[in-house]
């Protein structure tokens, strides 16, 4: 494509565009984000490719592969526009019989999503209850556009904003994400326009900006799926706040472990350069801007802003004291306005439509949309977007659908490693950031797990402590020495090796830890801790009391066991249990020797007839 | 010149003195960070070895040891904690009698564990020689690996 050099040209390439994307009339769109790739997506696009070759169906239909539609539970999922019709779980097998009934204008009724409740077959996205109670702004094109094409981007309107905001002046940019209450998508939720204020504000020649899209908590995909599905909606963000602040450079720091995230930016970034969105003289603006991508190699605290500077610096990565704050003294020593990537996205869709309907989103002090990964024991697993203020409830019965095979929702975990559990009594919580807080947890970048009866609370503070305790720097004594001891005496806990005052220890140290460290692994690593304790201190009793885990899970403390009325002597147990724990003769109940089982809980797992029980 | 030296060359020439990336290439290309090559780093950059090995002890990513042919990756994140991930880790380690990071002395092996892959929809999940396994549970990923052996074994 040719470079384009004022606004006008970009609007003439979009019309022409435009008219190109609505040329075919249909148009089928397969997810090819994570979760539907690893279920073999990527067969079903060689699938529709080559029937509608040898239906001669090119010019009428547009294929299209997309970035993460949300609904990973059902995929590989294909959406057919403009009807919207939804299909869920679908094989390269299917194929011919989708393309074949779309030509007589039928739907496959195998292929639909089922309302669990109603068992109503629904044909559309909109009318499942998933989709239907999320607000989509930052996710709102992700299963719509080839986030590998600058071209779908433009016809759907993006880069729109950014010809707006350039015919703004800085400060009336700043002006309207202030008022828009947008609050960083980090975790911390530091006021946006705040932050840009401040960084324009400095008296310096050279100004840098970047994008964190670390992702360091380890249960939660929500930041890697913006890059992948929409990569131009950042770099669109970027440059508008570069403008706004005066910086002439910045970095988009993804890790390593997120090759189609790094792909898919890089690739967005050489677009917009070749069509002049990046580079010099943007747009004919007189305003210059650059982005190079940086992948970052895998470390929980390489997402803290400090240390994450020092590792696009090339240097040991460990947090430093603030102030100075990176908006003062950043990357180079020089000042670095730094925003998570959901942060980013949303400024395109602030200045488009106003600070005004933004604001309108949300709860008094939390504006907007929230995007969250929903995950862990419930039945709708997924990427969701709901406005701010949306209570706990809804989000996971509503739209996640509860807990699987008729389990009852026990807790959340909201914030990952540095939130909190927060129980089902709870759940009528509003979401924002002040009240999340408030109960002991707070906003994080948007991993929400649920758990569910037989999720150990015990073993989950322990499961966070261990991933801090690895992850912490070792710069702070108190962080470094008291996630090991907390993580010790977590674990004695989970082996019923513990007492009472080991309990009190373990509070007391909880913080400690708090106080004393210097940065936020350390200052909030205890929450998982406290917040168990808080709300679940009868399972920890039971742990230490009793020596009895009653979830099930701890393994020292758990005994499996065959119930002689349930067992058929079917005798898969016996040929499937790896230590030769389990005797009986075939059609007869079976039993399991204890000395010898290490509880690996395999019989369970192969017993089609629930003999088996944990105890 | 060496095949590593020649590499780390070009790796210099790409990156200039930023670390990380230098770093990441080599470990993409030989599966790990040969001694030779980080020397050769800290020769080239004019840094201590010790600061060259400082960084790369930082991240997890980096493996300073050789891996097996084949690789498994165990995800534990926190989705895949909560629907049993540690069980599919316990399972394989006692198949191979290897724990997480090692790789079995016929170098056929290598166990590793992640958080999370972003297809936690599908957990438990396992990924073996970059093709991801959901609905894991110990027994099914136990006759995958047998499976493996096997066919190793025929070849
Ligand atoms: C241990 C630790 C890990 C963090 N990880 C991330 C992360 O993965 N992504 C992120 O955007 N912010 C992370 N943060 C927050 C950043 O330090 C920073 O506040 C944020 O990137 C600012 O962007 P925002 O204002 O748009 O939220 C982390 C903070 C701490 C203390
Ligand atoms: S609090 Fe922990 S992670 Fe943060 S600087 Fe101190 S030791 Fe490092
Ligand atoms: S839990 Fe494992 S070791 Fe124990 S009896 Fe069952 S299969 Fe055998
Ligand atoms: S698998 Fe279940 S039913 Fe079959 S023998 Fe074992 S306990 Fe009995
Ligand atoms: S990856 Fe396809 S819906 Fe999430
Ligand atoms: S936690 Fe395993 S894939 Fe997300």
């Amino acid at each position: 494509m040719r470079r384009i050099t004022s606004i006008a040209d970009l609007e003439a390439l979009r019309r022409k565009l435009q008219e190109k994307y609505r040329a075919k009339k249909l148009r089928i769109i397969v997810c090819g984000g994570t979760g539907c790739r690893s279920n073999r997506s990527m067969e079903v696009v060689e699938a529709f490719k080559k029937e509608i070759k040898s239906l001669g169906l090119e010019n009428k239909i547009d294929l299209k592969v997309s970035g993460c539609h949300g609904f990973c539970e059902r995929g590989p999922i294909v959406v057919i526009h403009p009807e919207q019709i939804f299909y869920q779980r679908v094989k390269p097998e299917d194929v011919p019989e989708i393309l074949e009934r779309l030509t007589r204008g039928e739907v496959v009724d195998r292929l639909l999503y089922e309302d669990p409740n109603t068992g109503r077959k629904i044909k559309h996205v909109y009318e499942i209850p998933f989709y239907a109670k999320q607000k989509r702004i930052v996710l709102s094109k992700n299963g719509l556009i080839d986030p590998t094409s600058i071209e779908d981007y433009i016809a759907t309107g993006g880069y729109k904003a950014l010809a707006k905001a350039l015919q703004m002046k800085p400060e009336e940019i700043i002006e309207e994400i202030k008022r828009s209450g947008l609050r960083g998508r980090g975790g911390a939720g530091f006021p946006t326009g705040k932050k840009w204020e401040i960084t324009r504000m400095q008296k310096s020649d050279v100004k840098y900006i970047v994008c964190n899209c670390d992702e360091g908590d380890p249960g939660a995909y929500m930041d890697r799926s913006v890059l992948e599905g929409n990569p131009h909606s950042v770099i669109e963000g970027m440059i508008i706040g570069a403008y706004a602040i005066g910086a002439n450079k910045g970095w988009i720091y993804v890790r390593y472990e997120y090759p189609l995230a790094v792909k898919h930016a890089t690739l967005a970034v050489h677009q917009a350069r070749e069509l002049g969105l990046l580079g010099e003289n943007i747009l004919g603006s007189g305003f210059s801007f650059d982005i190079e991508i940086v992948k970052g190699a895998g470390a929980f605290v390489c997402g803290e802003e400090t240390a994450l500077l020092q590792s696009i610096e090339g240097k040991r990565p460990s947090p430093r004291q603030r102030p100075p704050y990176p908006a003062e003294k950043g990357l180079f020593g020089k000042p670095t306005c730094i925003n998570n990537v959901k942060t980013w996205a949303n400024v395109p869709y602030i200045i488009e439509r106003g600070a005004d309907w933004f604001s309108s989103i949300g709860t008094k002090t939390s504006k907007g949309t929230k995007v969250f990964s929903l995950v862990g024991k419930v039945k709708n697993s997924g990427l969701v977007e709901v406005p701010m203020g949306i209570t706990i409830r809804e989000l996971v019965y509503d739209i996640g659908g509860g807990a699987p095979d008729g389990k009852k929702v026990k807790a959340v975990q909201i914030g990952g490693p540095s939130g909190g559990c927060i129980p089902e009594e709870l759940f009528d919580l509003p979401i924002d950031y002040e009240s999340l807080t408030e109960v002991g947890s707070m906003m994080g970048s948007g991993g929400v797990i649920v758990m569910d009866e037989n999720t150990c609370m015990v073993d989950t503070a322990k499961y966070f402590m261990k991933f801090l305790k690895d992850e912490s720097c070792g710069k702070c004594v108190s962080c470094r020495e008291g996630t090991q001891r907390m993580y010790e005496i977590l674990s004695d806990i989970t082996e019923g090796k513990a007492s009472e005052e080991d309990l009190q220890l373990l509070e007391e140290l909880a913080n400690v830890v708090k106080d004393a460290s210097l940065c936020g692994l350390g200052q909030t690593a205890p929450n998982p801790v406290l917040t168990t304790l808080r709300y679940f201190r009868e399972e920890y009793l039971a742990h230490i009391r009793e020596k009895r885990c009653p979830a099930g899970v701890c393994k020292a403390l758990i005994k499996y066991t065959i119930d002689p009325e349930k067992c058929t002597g079917c005798d898969a147990c016996r040929i499937n249990c790896p230590v030769g724990a389990i005797t009986g003769k075939p059609k007869e109940p079976h039993s399991i020797i204890q000395e010898k089982c290490i509880k690996c809980g395999i019989c369970r797992d192969v017993c089609k007839f629930g003999a088996v029980i944990v105890s | 010149m060496t095949d590593i030296s020649e590499f780390v060359d070009k790796c210099i020439e790409k990156h200039g003195k930023f670390l990380v990336p230098i770093l990441q290439d080599i470990q993409e290309r030989f599966n790990y960070l040969p001694e030779e090559a980080l020397r050769e780093v800290a020769n080239r950059l004019k840094i201590p070895l010790v600061d060259v090995y400082g960084v790369a002890t930082f991240y997890k990513s980096f493996s300073f040891v050789p891996k097996g042919r084949h690789v498994i990756t165990v995800c534990l994140g926190t989705a895949c904690h909560v629907r049993g991930g540690r069980r599919i880790v316990d399972a394989i380690s006692r198949e191979l009698k290897i724990n997480p990071g090692e790789t079995t002395p016929d170098l056929n092996f290598t166990l590793e564990t992640v958080y999370c892959l972003g297809c936690c929809a599908l957990g438990p999940v396992v990924v073996i020689d970059g093709k991801y396994w959901g609905h894991m549970t110990p027994n099914k990923v136990l006759s995958i690996i047998r499976r493996m052996r096997e066919e190793a074994k025929q070849a």
